[in-house]
């Protein structure tokens, strides 16, 4: 494939990784988080980490959209399904995460929920075009990168006058994950989490630019690199950073420059600020409530927002006593430190969201890596 | 088939291009009678179904071992690029029996019709069936049909039976992998999977890829000619290859590595795969094998393959190793490693 394999070629990777070798210092260890699930993935299924010497060291971070959704919003959805009946269309990821009473949206389609698996926020608009007669949620979950879509099916909602479809606004926010992160008392206060620096999101700072990251740099003198999600992106993301930190820089750089500017996509975030605003707070699954993490409907689009349409409480439920998901996301656990990871909680019955989607660390880990705990 | 003949006299024969599918075709009488003769027999007829009994009396098979493999065809669209729900329902029974090291000898069909289902559908249906099933060599021999009301079926679902028959001594298992063996692949990957989900309505994009249906028993009588010493044959339909790949391990007791790079893929279902989040390794196939043979006769096997038209682009693609976990693990093309894990969830409903 043109323009993809250019960027997972096995001999330039090999070339990369002698470089790494031979700048990394031997004396010390190198932490860096990938903030993405797409880095995560990336790394797992081409096995980077198998290029990389052993004092270099990636830690998962928590840029995966469903690992990040708290169990009361996924109740909520099928709440609008089970009990409104209406017609509820997300992303395939959605569908298997672990919701209350061993619910989740696949096993509430079984009992007879109308839940529709769709690759667009616009198909979700067609098919409230398509049934009139139903009332259409689109359950809208995902960073910066997935909020422009939605925005964009609910101007097209508006302009068609359609009476019939609404959204559960679940969109959040990069930088406050991150802030969280860098707040946190294990990396802040005990340090118990080393935390060199960060490959910084892909397809998120196509649309926010680099901008909103050097305050990271600056205020916690953290490095950041800005990577493609390919596994060369990845490679060279993490022989820039061993560089920033051997010469005691620490600042925003670009590796992904085919891709993202300083400004990033000013369109779509015009057409973001258009349609959403802040929420004051927002519950995350392992990064608790965080003050304006997140987007809600603006009134003059009030109409379809669901969570207006509908009756519909938010109730916070706690995780499973013994998953580790909340510490996996903050990087202070690994998946494989987790006593449930790969006995209870496997891919086909994921107890905990990190074992749900492709981007979850505990289901890269166990899907591509984890003869590595065998060996 | 166990319906008498309907005298062609007095009845007004079936209205094939506007005529639907109706609860009487399924009811035993007459209109199921008269079905059966003027779309089924037609183009299935064979001197077996000819008899018309309840079964079919076939010739019994001298040395050897019978091999039986049934399954089920749910597949949506009924029709896509390169094939159709008929002809892909005997192909995958025929491979079914044919990569056991059996010659497919007979077939049987079960239809569940859904009221109100064009017949000029199912005539085409059964006419694509008629032709794989006489290209192939491989007569159906009896069958049965139902009708299930409006909205409790999807058009027409078909199962098939294959029954072979194996010389003594050349079955095939999946428990026979032994490390230091070869692993070949009979060509490209995720082509049946992949022209399903282009045709999709939900999916809506134009790709020219075709399904890989076809029968395998000729390419495998050709790679067993070669004397090559084949340990496992098995086709590697829904869940792709790595999920055959995985049964074989566990079968056998046995791991694998495979090398990315030697993997056949047509490059437009690597791009779609790519533009959905696919991996081929784990879409459907229909017309491809895996074959596991000593190493020492890999080439050999490789030629025979290539030899044979649904074999031009085979390839050795891993070996077999020792392995008290049974992984099946792969050498990136960028050059890490990686485990090939079973097929998780459900990558695309009615694929087959």
């Amino acid at each position: 494939m043109k323009y993809i394999d250019e960027f997972r070629d096995g001999e330039v990777a090999k070339g990369l990784a002698e470089s790494i070798r031979r700048e990394a210092n031997p004396e010390r260890t190198y932490h860096f988080m990938e903030f993405c699930g797409g880095h995560t993935h990336a790394i797992s299924r081409y096995g980077v980490s198998d290029l990389l010497p052993g004092n270099v060291r990636m830690i998962h971070g928590p840029g995966c959209p469903v690992c990040v959704l708290p169990i009361g919003r996924v109740d909520q959805a099928i709440r609008l399904a089970l009990e409104q009946g209406v017609m509820l269309c997300t992303y395939g990821d959605c569908l298997r995460v672990p919701a209350s009473d061993g619910l989740s949206l696949l096993k509430a389609k079984a009992r007879g929920g109308d839940i529709r698996m769709v690759y667009s926020s616009a198909d979700a608009v067609t098919l409230a075009q398509k049934n009139p007669d139903k009332q259409v949620v689109f359950f809208a979950i995902g960073f910066e990168t997935t909020t422009p879509p939605t925005a964009v099916a609910i101007k097209q909602a508006a302009a068609l006058g359609l009476k019939n479809f609404s959204v559960l606004c679940c969109h959040v926010l990069t930088p406050s994950a991150i802030s969280s992160i860098l707040e946190s008392p294990e990396v802040r206060q005990w340090g118990t989490v080393p935390l060199d620096g960060f490959i910084g999101p892909a397809h998120v700072s196509t649309i926010i630019g680099s901008r909103p990251y050097e305050f990271f740099a600056e205020e916690y003198r953290k490095p950041v690199v800005i990577a493609g999600f390919e596994p060369l992106d990845v490679m060279q993301a993490i022989r820039m950073l061993i560089r920033q930190v051997n010469e005691g820089r620490a600042e925003v750089e670009n590796e992904f420059s085919r891709a993202v500017d300083r400004d990033g996509n000013k369109k779509a975030q015009q057409l973001v600020a258009e349609v959403f605003e802040m929420r004051k707070n927002f519950e995350w699954r392992g990064l608790n409530v965080l003050p304006y993490s997140a987007l809600r409907i603006r009134s003059q689009f009030a109409e379809f927002d669901a969570e207006k349409r509908f009756p519909l409480e938010y109730q916070s439920v706690p995780d499973h006593k013994a998953c580790e998901c909340g510490a996996i996301l903050r990087g202070v656990k690994r998946p494989q430190d987790c006593k449930i990871f790969g006995t209870v909680c496997t891919p086909e019955n994921p107890i905990g969201s990190c074992m749900v989607s492709s981007e979850g660390a505990c289901a890269a880990h166990y899907t591509y890596g984890r003869y590595k705990d065998v060996a | 088939m166990s319906e008498g003949k309907v005298r062609a006299g007095y009845v007004r024969s079936l209205d094939i291009k506007h005529g639907q599918v109706d609860m009487a075709h399924g009811s035993g009488g007459r209109a199921m009678a008269q079905l059966i003769e003027e779309l089924f027999a037609k183009h299935l007829g064979n001197e077996y179904l000819a008899q018309g009994d309840d079964g079919a009396l076939l010739p019994a098979q001298g040395a050897g071992k019978l091999v039986m493999a049934t399954d089920s065809h749910v597949v949506s669209p009924l029709f896509f690029p390169g094939g159709d729900i008929g002809c892909l329902s005997v192909h995958g029974t025929i491979n079914d029996v044919a990569v056991m090291g059996a010659k497919p000898l007979w077939l049987s069909a079960g239809f569940i019709l859904e009221e109100g289902f064009k017949l000029a559908d199912l005539a085409l249906i059964v006419q694509s069936m008629a032709n794989a099933a006489k290209a192939a060599g491989v007569p159906i021999v009896t069958g049965d049909t139902k009708v299930v009301e409006r909205g409790k079926g999807d058009g027409v679902f078909i199962t098939t039976t294959g029954v072979g028959v194996v010389a003594p001594g050349r079955e095939l298992s999946g428990r026979c992998a032994k490390p230091g063996d070869a692993i070949l692949v009979s060509g490209t990957l995720g082509d049946h999977g992949m022209a399903i989900m282009a045709v999709r309505e939900s999916l809506g994009f134009e790709s020219p890829i075709v399904s890989d249906t076809a029968a395998l028993h000729g390419l495998i009588a050709t790679m067993r000619d070669s004397g090559a010493d084949i340990h496992v044959l098995r086709d590697p339909t829904r869940g792709g290859l790595a999920t055959t790949l995985n049964e074989i391990t566990r079968q056998s007791g046995v791991g694998m590595m495979l090398q990315e790079k030697a993997l056949p893929v047509n490059p437009a279902v690597n791009a779609a795969c790519e533009f959905l989040g696919l991996d081929p390794l784990y879409v459907a196939n229909e017309g491809k094998l895996v074959a596991i043979c000593a190493e020492q006769d890999a080439e050999k096997l490789l030629v025979a393959m290539r030899s044979h038209p649904l074999g031009a682009a085979a390839a050795i693609i891993g070996r077999v190793h020792d392995d008290p976990h049974h992984f099946v693990q792969m050498t990136t093309g960028f050059g890490g490693k990686r485990i090939v894990d079973w097929l998780s969830g459900e990558q695309l409903p009615r694929i087959c």
